[in-house]
């Protein structure tokens, strides 16, 4: 007996097709337009250099940040059971739908210089954050840390907690059955979580331009570079488009295994 | 040296209440059905599970007392756990995962791999020490798992059913080395197990528990000839009676009266082998005081024996062998009549 396979539906293929057209038609576009001849002088730039400098730099601080507050905040929602945990972690991944602008709003106002936080930090100690590369980091940690806390969060409750308890019998402190047997037991977690929050962060435009200005060498990061560049120097503004595309392009081949699925 | 535990709690739908002592030189076994609890109460004596009142004394120091309020955690108890499915730490290799006991007790790396290289040697593992856990097989992982839970010297070694996740092939080698290994070791030595072949060739003591609760304790021969419960007497395979023994029989608590050779009076257990139990298929003649009329419910041939499970006043098991089933021509659900002489009721105080 052999299975009658159904006639294949058009109209949803060709809604699917014109589905992915949508995506595709705009990376050609970028990839066709670039001035590929221009590339090398276009990177190297001062401006572009300045500002991919600034970008690696601010992106792979804000991951460092979120390691080691999102970490830990992971391991709080997977293994403490407290009254308003899911309000708390409903507030720490609202970044994830919120709109960056708001996020950004919302940091002036913490720490502003007339911020609720920011004030007496700017009186009491003189430190400023807005209009700063601290800022930049801070709007890119804002906006990123949730996608490593939800991905590590998955990692820890995923895992056999009765391996911790082997290497506590076997005489680990805390300390050590964490990052001796924890860590390595989430390592897939906690790479994909990283490289996750670091290609969110290198990406960050919104709360950056909100919180952080748009200075170069201070707070113009590649994205900001991107869109300003678009009005005085057009090839540059697509090339580092397309570095950024390629990195993009590399964190979710990375990831393809880990995080995403392989189908 | 002695371990002393007396622990009350209750953890889902078990409630335990247990007091286990084990002296040094022995190998104590806690032998019980499925969720009777002895994991959970080796996990109590690891301290790896909150109970509600109780204490844990290890060579007179206290671990735990919930009512003096001290609890030493886990990883400040002298003990080696070597846990049912093994928990290999499965990113280190046999050699890491056997020294990473010594390390947590603060061995120097050195001295660690050193004293880990000689325990692999003593299970005959040495050529694996580079070997990550997925790539040894059960009984290797189960002999690196004794090794690591040996390795920092423990006073007192825990093993959850140390030879459940191994196949029947592999299971008598490795119990034979896990026997070995144990009989050299000098501390206390407590074991969780469900099966009694294992118990029985492990310990030199066996504490039988159900839901909770202790039923038995005693040598292997001891509970073997004269099981406290309906699930021990399974395990041996005997008939357990239950009744009032006074003038040579035992009333059981049904009604019938069985009569029972001995001096025994008061509340009794009484035995009969299947291989005691003949079965007949009219009213027997003869010197067996014994009698009962009753319906063959099952039939079962086990080797070269037939178990007859027979209902009625009296139930039991009776053993025959499968010619003597052929000339009764037994079918399941057939009337018969049993007998067995009273001179083979082994009766004990209950």
């Amino acid at each position: 007996m052999t299975v009658r396979r159904e006639r294949v539906p058009l109209v949803v293929v060709g809604l699917a097709a014109v589905g992915a057209a949508f995506f595709i038609v705009p990376l050609i576009g970028l990839v066709v337009r670039s001035p590929w001849g221009d590339a090398i002088s276009a990177l190297t730039a001062p401006e572009t250099l300045e500002a991919l400098k600034l970008s690696l730099v601010a992106s792979l601080s804000a991951t460092a940040v979120a390691l080691v507050l999102g970490v830990p905040l992971a391991w709080v929602y997977a293994r403490l059971e407290f009254p308003g945990r899911r309000l708390l972690r409903a507030l720490t991944t609202l970044p994830m739908v919120l709109p960056p602008v708001v996020g950004g709003i919302a940091l002036l106002l913490a720490f502003g210089r007339r911020g609720l936080l920011g004030s007496w930090l700017y009186g009491t100690f003189g430190i400023t954050f807005p209009f700063t590369t601290v800022g930049v980091v801070m709007a890119e940690t804002f906006v990123a840390m949730p996608f490593l806390i939800l991905t590590v969060e998955a990692g820890l409750r995923s895992m056999d907690m009765r391996y911790e308890e082997a290497a506590r019998a076997l005489g680990a402190n805390r300390w050590r059955v964490f990052t001796r047997v924890t860590v390595p037991l989430i390592a897939p977690s906690l790479i994909a979580g990283a490289v996750l929050c670091w290609a969110r962060a290198l990406g960050e435009f919104g709360a950056t331009i909100t919180f952080a200005g748009n200075f170069p060498g201070v707070t113009q990061t590649t994205p900001l570079a991107v869109y300003l560049l678009l009005e005085t120097n057009q090839d540059a503004s697509f090339i580092l488009s397309l570095v950024l595309l390629l990195v993009s392009l590399l964190v979710l081949v990375g990831l393809r295994n880990r995080w995403l699925g392989s189908a | 040296m002695s371990l002393d535990a007396a622990i009350q709690l209750t953890l889902g739908p078990l409630d335990l209440d247990m007091a286990v002592s084990v002296e040094e030189g022995e190998v104590v076994a806690l032998l019980g059905p499925n969720g009777a609890g002895k994991t959970t109460l080796l996990r109590a004596i690891a301290g790896l599970v909150v109970f509600r009142s109780g204490r844990v004394r290890l060579d007179g120091q206290v671990l735990e007392d919930t009512a003096a309020r001290v609890y030493v955690p886990t990883e400040r108890r002298p003990i080696g756990f070597v846990f049912q499915d093994y928990l290999l730490f499965p990113h280190l290799s046999a050699l890491e995962n056997v020294a990473f006991g010594l390390r947590s007790r603060g061995a120097s790396r050195r001295a660690a791999t050193e004293k880990a290289e000689q325990w692999l040697d003593r299970v005959g593992l040495r050529k694996y020490a580079g070997a990550r856990p997925a790539q040894l097989s059960g009984g290797q992982q189960q002999r690196v798992a004794l090794a690591r839970a040996l390795a920092p010297d423990p006073r007192l070694l825990l093993l959850d059913e140390p030879l459940a996740a191994l196949d029947a092939t592999t299971r008598a080698e490795v119990r034979r080395d896990l026997k070995r290994h144990l009989d050299s070791f000098r501390g206390i030595r407590l074991v969780v197990t469900h099966d009694p072949l294992e118990a029985v060739a492990l310990a030199d003591r066996l504490i039988v528990m159900e839901n909770g609760h202790l039923v038995q304790t005693g040598t292997p021969a001891d509970v073997t000839e004269r099981p406290r419960s309906q699930y021990v007497a399974d395990l041996v395979g005997v008939n357990l009676l239950r009744g009032e023994a006074g003038h040579g029989s035992v009333k059981l608590a049904s009604g019938p009266v069985v009569a029972a050779a001995g001096a025994e009076v008061g509340d009794v257990f009484a035995v009969v082998h299947p291989r005691a139990v003949a079965i007949h298929h009219n009213h027997p003649e003869g010197s067996p005081r014994n009698v009962w009329r009753g319906r063959a419910t099952s039939i079962e041939l086990l080797g070269n024996r037939v178990r007859v499970r027979i209902d009625g006043e009296v139930p039991l098991v009776a053993e025959v062998t499968p010619a003597a089933l052929k000339e009764l021509n037994l079918v399941e659900g057939g009337d018969v009549w049993l007998s067995f002489k009273s001179t083979d009721v082994g009766v004990y105080p209950a």
